[in-house]
């Protein structure tokens, strides 16, 4: 389909964990275990989950970041994960990211203009200082800074300005397709909606993709047009925005939906807690990995590999569960076999 | 939306800029009295350093008056009841050396020396270790194993044996106590910059880099040494002192190139053997060594304040 | 709701400045702040507002370049702000416990959970007995449902304990103890374990174990659930309220996450830029926002029931505290700004019904 930007295959990414005097293999940790997922251009895709559920992990992989252990990316149907070196600095334009912690993005030696200039130099997209700096002017300005934090340094300014700056180093490439990872959670609520507005109105002015990672899901369902869940490594759930939050139907996306904290105090409800804790991708349970917390859980789910079914949402609505629970009453119904 | 930048523009922004990191610096060295301390010695011994030829004519090295050896001038005070007194008419506030010469002149002709050869020594072991360990931090594997079981070799051996053994082999000329000192020296230098590298290597702004297509051998060069050469600058000030001490020690040894050699260790040996009749021969050159360490050493803490970014305001 | 009555820690005029090179950063002025017996009080605000050095400042845990300009913190009737160190390091250790952001920079790393649980109980005068109800029980369910009891012994029962290794054999089983307190299934594995082999919510709930062992009757709670999934948030919110029921342990909670709040809090104060601006119950916070700040930040907040399709943002920045705006604080930033807010500073008032609001609209 000629829509899809950004296609991912089977992708794994394990880490091997070195034991012993002499550093011999003894297992891997599965970040990314096998996922599949397509993006189209000009959407957002929003990437939720908890730690050890593998996104960072995915969103970095698919920029070639961390190199995968197996499976495919491709952008733009050019294949990232086997890209000469060519074409990854080719790729690395087109394809960018935003990092977490403001803090920590930016190197704090280098003053805001020559971080911005440097790429614009490296890809040759500029012909002199000159013209960097006056290309690194617009770009402040475009993200609501202004041209005398160019001699600035990043300690100098908040949290939230350093994300500006971050998103304004990222388009001084002049990318496609940006992969979000988790931009606001270490901003201020009042300051998160500005940096959030001005991703949207950059994506529509310059039809940028988007891939939305966070766990707060109240700031996903503000961006995405599509959401993932991902659990130890796999997408369990995958559905149009609306469908998920509203009708969730993997077990999983349920508890996840439910633990979100609802600013009015008078809405009641019954907390359905998820029990246990978030449990690391070192030892994976046989079968589906979410039974040994799932109270929904049957024989059926501790063996064998749990595929796609099709959710009741709509044509894009997976959902990697056997059963059809309803969550209200706690009855499930096996779900037809996939063809 | 055109913004219309000229170069004057930028140009204004950029002075603003440096200008108030100046004023900061300058705030940090008055609020710390010792490094100003520090600072104003530094440059007095560099200075001193420039212009030894001219104060002291180097001839009065090879001018040997046999007849004034180990003399003080009397005038206020006496060393000790053995110390001869310098004859009449003689300008020699420090008394003299076995050779008759005057100690406060070759105390400053020994400055030059000693200070070139400690800045040359720790110039050289700074860029080796910047170099080999930047790498070896940055690559990993099997290379940086190599690089930190040389070290550790080298780092074995106790420095001043490792640097006797060296003159004893290739004879004892400047150049070669010089390079025998280095090799004392390197091993450390490699350590830090690779720890540093280490630590940096794993910072989010790396790989930002990484993912806007910098290459490495430019990340390592541009970001990641300059975030990681301040632990480095500070063992540099503290190492000029060092150095100095280690090749005085030399000389103290015996492994001078020529006995009339102004050179602050050479002197002091010379003493040793007059510790009664002439004490000054060991305390003055000693107080120099003494005063140059302290004050490298102090300008080393404050010029890390100044300089780092991040630990600013 | 309103358990009134003595307030358990009254902040009064609470004014700290900081001094940094650029000069004095004007961090809090004039903070007030009651907290009573049997509730969850909420501090709440933005990077900057002061929360956090409040309640440094009700620990005794201020930096050296604080200076606390006028104001008092009472605490059972006494000014805590004239004790000297030993005492508050007393305080600390039997009142009035903390519980910060971060787990794994707070647990020392190099000891494991044991060890510091079990020191938490050795550095108070007497150790506790733990009478439980219900022997039979051994289930967590017991120690939630049925209310653990922990009595301080007396000084003829501490002095009985002759030997140190009978004092840690006590802590020690207090320290399972109290694990099952805070929902911890296995407590005797748990305790073998290092910080960096469980996961942050465990981690959390060590934290909190380790404050609890002090029986405190105060609790402040820094900023914890920031760190923390959305499910374990959860379950941490609800152990928070659980145990102002089981322990009757009064706690502050600081966070910017209004949404967290409306589900635990009994009591909400919203602080901006070193003042306290609002007030209330969290119900009538909610319902009836009076000051300008609190009703843009509830805007500012999604929430997932009905999802937007603008998020609100407040226009401006948070000022700088060095030379804070004159008059209300907020006042470059409001909407409905007078002159008289740009001379004078409000005073907080109480409307009725327990509802403060510092600010010239009323």
């Amino acid at each position: 389909m000629p829509d899809e930007i950004l296609v991912v295959k089977d992708l794994k990414t394990w880490f091997p964990i070195k034991a012993g005097l002499l550093q011999k293999t003894v297992g891997h940790v599965r970040a990314v275990d096998g996922v599949d997922l397509e993006v189209k251009k000009g959407e957002t895709f929003g990437l939720v989950g908890e730690s050890g559920s593998g996104k960072t992990t995915l969103g970095k992989s698919v920029l070639r970041l961390i190199k995968p252990t197996a499976g495919q990316v491709f952008f733009d149907g050019i294949e990232v994960t086997k890209a000469s070196k060519r074409e990854l600095m080719q790729l690395r334009r087109r394809m960018q990211i935003i990092f977490q912690d403001p803090y920590a993005s930016l190197d704090p030696r280098e003053t805001v203009g020559s971080t911005l200039a440097e790429p614009m130099r490296i890809h040759k997209l500029v012909s002199s200082k000159a013209e960097a700096m006056k290309r690194a002017k617009e770009l402040l300005l475009r993200v609501g800074l202004n041209e005398e934090h160019l001699f600035r340094f990043p300690h100098e300014f908040s949290g939230g300005q350093r994300q500006r700056i971050a998103v304004a180093r990222a388009l001084a490439v002049d990318p496609d397709f940006i992969i979000l990872d988790e931009p606001t959670s270490f901003l201020d609520v009042s300051v998160q909606a500005q940096v959030l507005d001005l991703l949207r109105q950059l994506q529509k002015e310059l039809g940028l993709t988007y891939v939305f990672i966070s766990h707060n899901l109240s700031v996903v369902q503000y961006m995405s047009e599509r959401v993932g869940v991902m659990y130890l490594g796999k997408l369990v759930e995958d559905a149009e925005r609306d469908i998920l939050y509203k009708y969730p139907e993997h077990p999983y996306s349920y508890f996840l939906m439910e633990a979100i904290p609802v600013p009015d105090p008078e809405y009641k409800k019954v907390p359905k807690l998820l029990s246990g804790d978030v449990p690391s991708p070192v030892n994976i349970p046989p079968g589906c990995r979410f039974h040994p917390r799932c109270p929904y859980a049957t024989d059926k789910c501790r063996s064998g590999d749990i595929p796609f079914y099709r959710g009741s949402g709509g044509t894009f609505h997976r959902v990697a569960c056997h059963y059809n629970v309803d969550f209200d009453s706690g009855s499930e119904a096996l779900r037809p076999p996939v063809n | 939306m055109t913004v219309q930048t000229t170069v004057s523009d930028t140009r204004e922004s950029e002075t603003k800029a440096r200008i108030a990191e100046l004023k900061y610096a300058i705030y940090l060295t008055r609020q710390n009295p010792l490094v100003l301390a520090g600072s104003i010695l530094v440059i007095f011994f560099v200075f001193i350093g420039l212009t030894a030829t001219l104060l002291v004519s180097p001839d009065t090295a090879s001018q040997l008056v046999f007849t004034q050896s180990y003399c003080w001038p009397s005038s206020i005070f006496s060393w000790t009841a053995l110390a001869a007194v310098c004859p009449a008419g003689t300008f020699l506030p420090l008394g003299t050396d076995g050779f008759g010469r005057s100690v406060l002149d070759m105390i400053v002709l020994a400055i030059p020396l000693d200070l070139s050869i400690a800045f040359v020594i720790v110039a050289i072991a700074t860029a080796f270790g910047l170099v080999v360990g930047s790498i070896a931090g940055w690559i990993g594997g099997k290379f940086d194993e190599l690089i930190l079981r040389i070290t550790d070799i080298f780092l074995a051996f106790p420095g001043l044996v490792l640097a006797l053994v060296f003159a004893a082999l290739f004879g004892r000329t400047i150049q070669t106590l010089t390079i025998a000192v280095l090799l004392v020296w390197w091993p450390t230098y490699v350590r830090l910059a690779r720890g540093q590298v280490l630590v940096e290597k794993e910072k989010t702004y790396v790989e930002a880099l990484k993912a806007l297509g910098v290459h490495p051998s430019r990340i390592v060069l541009f970001h990641v040494i300059p975030n990681s050469i301040y632990p480095i600058i500070v063992q540099m000030s503290l190492d000029i002192g060092g150095v100095i001490l280690t090749f005085s020690a030399l000389m103290f040894l015996g492994f001078s190139p020529s006995p009339v050699l102004p050179e602050l260790g050479n002197l002091a040996s010379d003493g040793i053997g007059h510790v009664f009749t002439a004490p000054w021969l060991i305390v003055f050159p000693g107080l120099t060594i003494l005063v140059i360490a302290l004050a490298f050493n102090l300008v080393g803490d404050g010029i890390r304040d100044i300089l780092d970014p991040r630990l600013r305001r | 709701m309103a358990a009134k009555g003595e307030a358990l820690l009254e902040t009064r005029d609470l004014t700290v400045n900081f001094h940094t090179y650029r000069g004095e950063v004007k961090a809090l002025d004039h903070v007030q702040i009651s907290l009573y017996p049997h509730e969850v009080l909420a501090l709440v605000g933005e990077s900057g507002c002061g929360k956090s050095v409040t309640a440094l400042t009700i620990l005794g845990l201020l930096p050296g370049n604080a200076h606390v300009l006028e104001g008092q913190v009472l605490y059972k009737g006494e000014d805590m702000l004239k004790k000297n160190a030993e005492q508050m390091r007393e305080i600390r250790a039997e009142g009035i416990a903390a519980i910060f952001q971060d787990p794994m920079t707070f647990l020392n790393p190099v000891l494991t959970v044991g060890v510091q649980l079990r020191e938490a109980f050795l550095v108070q005068k007497h150790l506790w007995t733990a009478r439980t109800r219900d022997k039979s029980a051994t289930g967590v369910e017991d120690a939630q449902i049925k209310g653990f009891l922990l009595e301080k012994e007396t000084e003829k029962e501490s002095s009985q304990r002759e030997s140190a290794r009978e004092r840690e054999k006590v802590a020690e089983e207090l320290s399972k103890d109290i694990l099952k307190l805070v929902r911890i299934g296995d407590p005797g594995r748990i305790l073998t374990q290092y910080p960096h082999e469980l996961s942050g919510g465990m981690r959390q709930r060590c934290m909190i174990a380790m404050a609890l062992a002090r029986r405190p009757s105060i609790i402040v709670a820094d900023e914890i659930t920031t760190a923390l999934d959305v499910t374990v948030q959860a379950q941490i919110l609800t152990l928070l309220k659980e145990l102002r029921d089981t322990i009757d342990a009064s706690s502050i909670l600081i966070t910017h996450d209004l949404s967290i709040v409306a589900e635990t809090a009994d009591r909400i104060a919203v602080m901006y830029a070193g003042h306290v601006v609002e007030v209330a119950s969290t119900i009538e916070l909610f319902r009836n926002p009076l000051h300008p700040y609190t009703q843009l930040l509830l805007k500012c907040i999604p929430d997932v029931r009905k999802p937007v399709t603008h998020l609100e943002s407040i226009s401006g920045s948070v000022p700088d505290l060095i030379d804070p705006p004159t008059g209300c604080r907020f006042h470059p930033r409001c909407p409905f700004a007078m002159e008289v807010c740009r001379t004078t500073k409000p005073v907080l008032k109480d409307i009725g019904n327990g509802h403060l609001v510092h600010c010239h609209l009323f």
